[in-house]
């Protein structure tokens, strides 16, 4: 299978830091792709140079055909390549069908149409309706975005970036902060979308990673150190020396 | 059903349509004055409020535009008054005394100057960006101060009121109702702004600019485009201040301008536009009530400004009109 994007030999340090360190990796269209690794082995530092949030210092992000290492983050996300945050990101003060309605309004050409009210706007309000009924929220529209418990805030999150119809998700810890019944259903929202969106995924609970993933990469000082079917990475020495061993 | 809010703007609308006559028939003819600077400062307040209450761009100096669109009905007039040419423009136009020129004209320069110092300033955020817009202010207000040709420091007498054909702006009631019919288009055009798509990205910008840039948004355009007709919204503010006053200074772009425009919408409420209207009101007011007994009459304000931040989180407006003031 091809591969939707393709990171080549990418470099990004902090001073004496080296975060990202010669790192490649190759996630194939359609697969949902695993990225775990100690903590400080630079799993986010990695997904913010692909998003566009940092510039890599050296190397090559390629992404459906185009070279995006240089593109501003906006333009990214308008390509197709979206992200969402460890740290769950929104619009507080809007409802949560808002919410929604904003993501989908970036895919809906240029937002400079300065008259009509964008609340009634059909066009906005009924493709909003029919993502938050795909990720169970379609009750929760009119509440504010802030009034949702953690988990939902997450899902949320999740919700949005769907709604831009991306080729590819960047997941920055989808799970972080959740319960197990909160992370379950989750899991119930990701698991169909395999084989439709290709996703890379930074995760924490091992369990989901195994369950949900394709294929598996091993983070270690910024370097890749492997990767393989999710079997192959739990059975590699390298791997349970470095990271698996160490719990 | 007429609910609180609903109430709240149809007796604003009520006084406010009815204050001239009150002025006249008590035969207080200063109170027409008084009441259209209110209706001119609510205009440069609400359009600060697009930016600031809906956008989150804290820019101290938005009296800027307000002051390039007074010089530039007092330019226009002055030229037209001598019989010389304007500079920087092709052929000899000696300016004009019409209405129709001078108010496009101070909407025209203020946006392009917006378009420009936007550009520039919004690459920053927070308290660089409050400091930059400051500098810029700072810069054209000692610019004026250095142009002998348009009084300097003295300022610039306007020589009569802009002449726009039927209506006759030296009588201060017709003035009056040129302002008040400008404020009321400003706000309009302003309402359908921020309940528009544009305005729903505005509004994002404030609450979660990195969000909106990871959904695809360029957020620095939309950005850029409010500080514009922010701008252009307060150039038309200092066109009919050149008017009212029959004089320009460079004291209206002073940086204390826009500190008090600032006032004006946190005292009115941010994130209102009608807001602004109650602030602009509520300081020019309390201005003119108090420093009949003292000069020092900020010594007021302050406290007053520290309650109302803190108990009224939509100010007066919110005050008055309750829960819904933010969708008025």
């Amino acid at each position: 299978m091809a591969n939707l994007l393709s990171v080549n030999n990418l470099h990004k340090s902090f001073g004496a830091l080296q975060a990202t360190d010669d790192l490649k990796l190759n996630v194939e269209t359609g697969t949902i792709h695993g990225l775990i690794g100690p903590n400080g082995a630079g799993k986010t530092t990695a997904i913010n140079q692909l998003s566009g949030e940092l510039f890599a210092d050296s190397g090559t992000i390629l992404f459906d055909g185009e070279n995006i290492t240089r593109w501003p983050i906006y333009k990214r996300a308008q390509f197709g390549l979206q992200r969402s945050y460890q740290i769950t990101s929104l619009f507080p003060e809007f409802s949560v069908l808002d919410n929604v309605a904003i993501a989908i309004q970036a895919t809906d050409g240029h937002s400079f149409r300065f008259w009509g009210k964008a609340r009634k706007d059909k066009s906005l309000i009924d493709p909003a309706m029919a993502v938050l009924e795909q990720v169970g929220m379609d009750h929760l529209a009119h509440t504010p975005a802030t009034d949702l418990a953690h988990g939902q805030q997450r899902q949320l999150e999740l919700a949005m970036t769907l709604a831009t119809k991306p080729k590819m998700l960047l997941l920055d810890e989808p799970m972080a902060g959740m319960g197990k019944s909160e992370s379950h259903s989750m899991m119930e929202v990701l698991r169909p979308l395999k084989g439709k969106i290709t996703i890379l995924m930074v995760e924490h609970d091992m369990d989901v990673v195994f369950a949900l993933a394709d294929h598996v990469s091993v983070l270690v000082r910024g370097h890749c150190l492997v990767t393989g079917t999710p079997d192959e990475v739990r059975a590699h020495p390298d791997v349970r020396a470095a990271y698996l061993g160490e719990e | 059903m007429i609910t609180r809010i609903r109430s709240v703007q149809i007796v604003t609308l009520l006084i406010l349509f009815s204050l001239p006559f009150i002025a006249t028939a008590m035969n207080q003819p200063f109170w027409v004055d008084l009441s259209t600077r209110i209706l001119i400062y609510a205009i440069a307040a609400m359009s600060l409020d697009i930016i600031l209450g809906y956008g989150g761009m804290v820019s101290l100096g938005h009296a800027m535009f307000l002051g390039i669109g007074a010089y530039s009905v007092g330019i226009l007039t002055h030229h037209s008054f001598e019989g010389s040419a304007v500079p920087f423009l092709p052929g000899e136009w000696t300016g004009s005394m019409s209405g129709l020129v001078h108010l496009p004209a101070s909407i025209l320069a203020s946006s392009l100057l917006g378009l420009i110092i936007g550009l520039l300033s919004l690459r920053t955020v927070g308290v660089y960006f409050i400091m930059i817009t400051l500098a810029f202010a700072q810069m054209m207000f000692y610019f004026m101060i250095s142009l002998p040709t348009y009084g300097g420091e003295d300022g610039l007498n306007v020589w009569g009121r802009s002449e726009i054909p039927g209506l006759d702006l030296s009588d201060s009631v017709t003035f009056y109702f040129v302002c008040l019919m400008l404020l009321l288009a400003f706000w309009f055009i302003a309402r359908r702004l921020v309940d528009s798509r544009f305005g729903g990205v505005l509004r994002g910008c404030k609450q979660n600019e990195q969000r909106l840039k990871a959904l695809g948004y360029n957020t620095m355009r939309y950005k850029l485009i409010a500080f514009t007709i922010a701008g252009a919204g307060a150039g038309l503010a200092g066109g009919l201040l050149a008017n009212l006053n029959e004089f320009v200074g460079p004291g209206i772009m002073h940086w204390t301008k826009s500190g008090e425009l600032i006032v004006m919408v946190l005292l009115g409420g941010m994130g209102t536009l009608i807001g602004p209207i109650f602030g602009s009101a509520a300081l020019l007011l309390l201005e003119e009530i108090l420093s009949a007994y003292t000069e020092h009459w900020m010594i007021v304000l302050g406290p007053i400004l520290l309650l109302v931040v803190l108990f009224a989180r939509r100010g007066i407006y919110g005050f008055l009109a309750g829960e819904g003031a933010k969708d008025g």
